[in-house]
């Protein structure tokens, strides 16, 4: 019954798929006037004006490209024209960093806060104010103070996804089933084997919820912190393709991006689902 | 009571009430036990029943008053205290055994795995549950979840065992097996239990006292109730025994009326000298610190009752 399901369902995937990509192809085949002009103008001017071709390029020309570039992923021909490999790697290793950093402080502060009432009022203003604020906004004061481009887009990361994995490892930490507490308690077990043996499995599904929600806002932010920072990386390649009119390129960035966003979600879904317990 | 096993002393529980005033739970509040001995608490909800295993447990601390366990004042929790709780409080990401292991190298800290692991599993034998071991709590049923927490309670080989409405979630069939399996391991250990019960049959069947709590706030503990039932009384012919109905229905006279009562009634009750009542026998008899005895009747507890 549920392979049935499984399989129905694909079937329909497959079919919205072919019904977009066809209404795709239809959109952009058709053909507009051609204005006539001199040869040394027509030159000048793209297709577009020339033959009456579509500017949007079709899944044709940006399944040609796609192939073009996934054949040759790692090319590197100087600052402006690098493979998209490279690009996606830049960013990912940029999110990776800023990622690692966040992780390290969070948690370990997570704890601290949500085991000690007195620490989670004192901070909680404080978080309640900085939570809001758009990470794009630190970015003049992380350029000034830190002075480099690309530590500036890591900064960028490590800020914007520290909210989430704080807020929920707080949370996790201080709603940890009071009887599992007194259970350590009756066993006379001690605070720091407590943490380990207790509080960081109890809540340890709440954690890794926080740590998806932040990797999904760090790539998010990343491609907007790429396109201000410039140089390298897959924000950088979407605005450098932008300036280059190439639609397609944007295209085939978009689409990757998405598969990069879904493979690190479900990178960190598996991890939820390993420390998850039923009860 | 001569052998003071566990004497808890004045203790009083009081938490800050609406407009600075403070509620009082119960004051003032003289209990004791001797050493091997199974008691089980009866009251309505709210006479404090929990706070009072809590605060033996070293899990609250008494506002007034302190707890005395085999010669020492009480400070904090304690591996000699094991808990059955009312929920069971399984670790859910642990197996049974792991949540049986978790509690053996908590109290033996430099055993190895081995020893740890041969020691757990005895009590997991004992409780019942042999092949059950892999399982995480998710997989097992209310009674074998329970059955879980007796043989954690248990492998910490405590010197009291402090059960909190143990089988009050479970249904009566399972409940009844339960009851069995406990009272044949206490009395096979001589194990000394302190249980909450809101069942009036299971305190018959297991405990050998029972004490009797008014309603809170305000609770004072009104009696001492001594099972005269045999110690080798089984399940099947409890309610046979000539003192059975005189037991139950002077529990349940407590509980319906005089434990709303009994505090207007009974102005010059004193706290340390609770009375001890022998069902069956004539009259009452006070046990008091001092040697002298005083007679009082309580119905309920006339021999004319007791037939």
């Amino acid at each position: 019954m549920t392979s049935s399901l499984r399989l129905r369902a694909g079937l329909v995937s497959i079919a919205l798929l072919a019904a977009f990509l066809g209404i795709w192809h239809l959109a952009t085949r058709s053909t507009g006037p051609v204005a006539t002009m001199s040869p040394e103008y027509a030159k000048l001017m793209g297709l577009t004006a020339t033959q009456g071709k579509s500017a949007m390029p079709g899944p044709l020309d940006v399944g040609a490209k796609l192939w073009e570039h996934l054949r040759r992923p790692f090319y590197d021909n100087g600052p402006n024209d690098k493979g998209l490999g490279i690009q996606l790697g830049y960013s990912i290793g940029r999110v990776g960093t800023g990622y690692l950093l966040a992780v390290l402080v969070a948690i370990p502060l997570g704890f601290l806060i949500g085991m000690s009432p007195l620490l989670s009022k004192a901070l909680d203003p404080f978080i309640q104010v900085l939570k809001p604020i758009s990470p794009l906004a630190w970015m003049p004061l992380a350029l000034y103070t830190i002075k480099d481009s690309s530590i500036s887009a890591i900064f960028v990361i490590f800020i914007c996804s520290i909210w989430p994995m704080l807020l929920n490892t707080v949370f996790g930490v201080a709603s940890v089933r009071k009887e599992w507490i007194n259970v350590a308690r009756t066993l006379e077990v001690g605070t720091v084997r407590r943490a380990f043996t207790v509080i960081l499995p109890a809540a340890a599904p709440t954690i890794l919820t926080g740590m998806r929600i932040s990797i999904g806002i760090a790539w998010l932010v990343i491609v907007a912190a790429e396109m201000l920072v410039g140089g390298t990386g897959i924000g950088y390649f979407v605005w450098n393709e932008w300036n280059n009119l190439s639609i397609t390129n944007v295209i085939i960035a978009i689409l990757l991006i998405g598969i990069v966003g879904m493979l690190l979600d479900q990178i960190l879904a598996r991890f939820t689902r390993m420390v998850t317990y039923p009860e | 009571m001569t052998d003071k096993f566990i004497s808890i002393e004045a203790i009083a529980k009081r938490y800050p009430g609406a407009g600075g005033a403070t509620t009082t739970v119960f004051e003032n509040l003289w209990l004791s036990m001797a050493r091997g001995e199974f008691a089980c608490v009866i009251g309505h909800s709210g006479c404090g029943k929990t706070t009072v295993l809590n605060i033996l447990a070293g899990l609250d601390a008494p506002s007034e008053g302190a707890v005395i366990v085999d010669g020492q004042a009480i400070s904090g929790t304690s591996l000699d205290r094991a808990v059955i709780f009312q929920s069971h409080a399984l670790l859910p990401w642990r197996t049974v055994l792991g949540n049986v292991t978790y509690a053996v190298s908590s109290k033996w800290r430099s055993w190895d795995r081995a020893k740890v692991k041969a020691h757990a599993q005895s009590f997991i034998d004992l409780v019942g549950l042999t092949g059950s071991e892999h399982k995480r709590p998710s997989e097992l049923s209310g009674g074998m979840k329970q059955r879980v927490g007796i043989a954690r309670a248990l492998s910490i080989m405590p010197k009291i065992m402090l059960m909190d409405e143990p089988f009050s979630a479970l249904d009566a069939l399972t409940r009844g097996t339960l009851q069995d399996e406990v009272r044949r391991i206490c009395l096979e250990t001589g194990q000394t239990a302190f249980m909450i019960s809101h069942d009036v049959d299971e305190a018959i069947y297991l405990a050998d006292k029972i004490f009797l709590m008014t309603n809170g706030p305000g609770a004072v503990l009104a009696e001492v109730v001594e099972n005269p039932l045999p110690r080798d009384r089984g399940r099947t012919d409890l309610h046979r025994h000539p003192l059975y109905y005189a037991l139950r229905n002077h529990i349940i006279d407590f509980l319906v009326t005089r434990s709303k009562t009994f505090t207007a009634e009974t102005p010059g009750h004193d706290p340390r000298n609770v009375p001890l009542v022998h069902i069956g026998k004539p009259g009452l008899t006070i046990a008091t610190s001092g040697d002298e005895q005083r007679q009082t009747w309580i119905p309920g507890t006339s021999p004319g009752l007791t037939a």
